[in-house]
């Protein structure tokens, strides 16, 4: 009776020599037959063929989140336009107050963003 | 190996008889070759509606093994130049055939990539893909047929299949002097600069009486 853990180890063997054999056959068969040709071109970064400009690594400017949560709330706005654009010829004034207020109130909050200078771009 | 002489037909069909399976690297290696081109996946024009349809369910393009379309020409076999190719665009294509690993094999499918197609006479067209990079079977056709997509398949793969690794007649992607990057043509003040590459364009001479 071998050790119960012996199978762990073929098992192992197996699981290191199944992904290694490809790759070590392709050396070989670079080795012997085929030549590799390697190039400017070739070994350039591929950008869907573009030639590829500037850094790659690009960091967003952390101001970037207030753009993010007035987009999020104008998004929502646009959610509730739909219904009230829907009903708009039969609602009652005191709906129609109410709403409008709800519009005032987010267009205050975009000129209070813009007059904080919330919205020119951050380099 | 590849360099022993050629196995006898009649013995090998003997053999198979008793169960026996001989067969040699050149034909087990262009046999997985041919059986798993991957395509670069890429369309140009309206070429690219019938490329795609035969990939799909009906013309089923996976009975060839040319189902796994790329998304990166790292990873390509071939490229199926499917659809007009504009001047602007002639650059790009040559890019990434060039960012393909070898051997790679090139498609030009319809009437477009082969010469211009409808839009030969047009001032943005390029007169045909084979001006910048070798093409290994042409599809005539606006557009062709899938039925004509699989046969160029098939073409390739028996080209493919033909293919040798040693001796003379090796094939080119195995053969150290033979480039495997073409040059990137440039944006000129009319056309493309240079209009052909001298090295790839063999168009055939019309000789007139
Ligand atoms: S050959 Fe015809 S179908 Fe194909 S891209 Fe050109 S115009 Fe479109």
């Amino acid at each position: 009776m071998p050790d119960p853990y012996f199978f762990l180890v073929i098992f192992g063997a197996v699981a290191f020599v199944f992904p290694v054999m490809p790759l070590a056959l392709a050396w070989l068969w670079r080795r012997f037959f085929q030549p590799p040709k390697p190039g400017a071109g070739k070994n350039a970064t591929y950008e869907c063929g573009v030639e590829s400009l500037g850094e790659a690594q690009i960091q967003f400017h952390s101001h970037y989140y207030l753009y993010a949560i007035i987009f999020l709330i104008f998004d929502v706005e646009a959610i509730f336009l739909v219904p009230f654009a829907v009903a708009f010829t039969g609602l009652p004034f005191g709906a129609f107050i109410a709403i409008l207020v709800f519009l005032l109130l987010l267009l205050e909050g975009l000129v209070w963003a813009w007059g904080k200078g919330c919205l020119s771009w951050v380099k | 190996m590849a360099s022993a002489p050629p196995i006898d037909e009649g013995l090998r069909s003997e053999l198979q008889k008793q169960g026996i399976w001989v067969t040699s690297m050149q034909e087990l290696y262009n046999w997985g070759r041919r059986n798993s081109i991957w395509p670069l996946q890429f369309g140009l024009a309206c070429c690219a509606i019938e490329m795609i349809a035969t990939a799909a369910s009906r013309y089923d393009l996976a009975r060839f093994g040319g189902e796994v379309f790329r998304p990166s020409p790292r990873q390509a076999d071939l490229m199926i130049v499917a659809g007009t190719v504009t001047k602007k665009m002639a650059p790009q294509i040559v890019r990434l055939y060039n960012q393909m690993p070898d051997p790679k094999y090139v498609i030009s499918m319809g009437a477009c990539a082969i010469s211009g197609g409808p839009f030969k006479q047009g001032y943005n067209v390029l007169k045909g893909i084979d001006r910048y990079i070798p093409v290994d079977v042409y599809i005539p056709g606006c557009p062709p047929r899938p039925e004509a997509l699989l046969h160029a398949f098939m073409e390739l793969q028996r080209k493919i299949d033909g293919q040798k690794l040693t001796g003379t007649g090796k094939a080119a992607f195995l053969d150290k002097t033979v480039p495997s990057e073409f040059p990137v043509p440039a944006f000129g003040a009319h056309d493309l600069e240079p209009p052909a590459n001298a090295d790839v364009f063999h168009p055939p001479k019309i000789e007139r009486h």
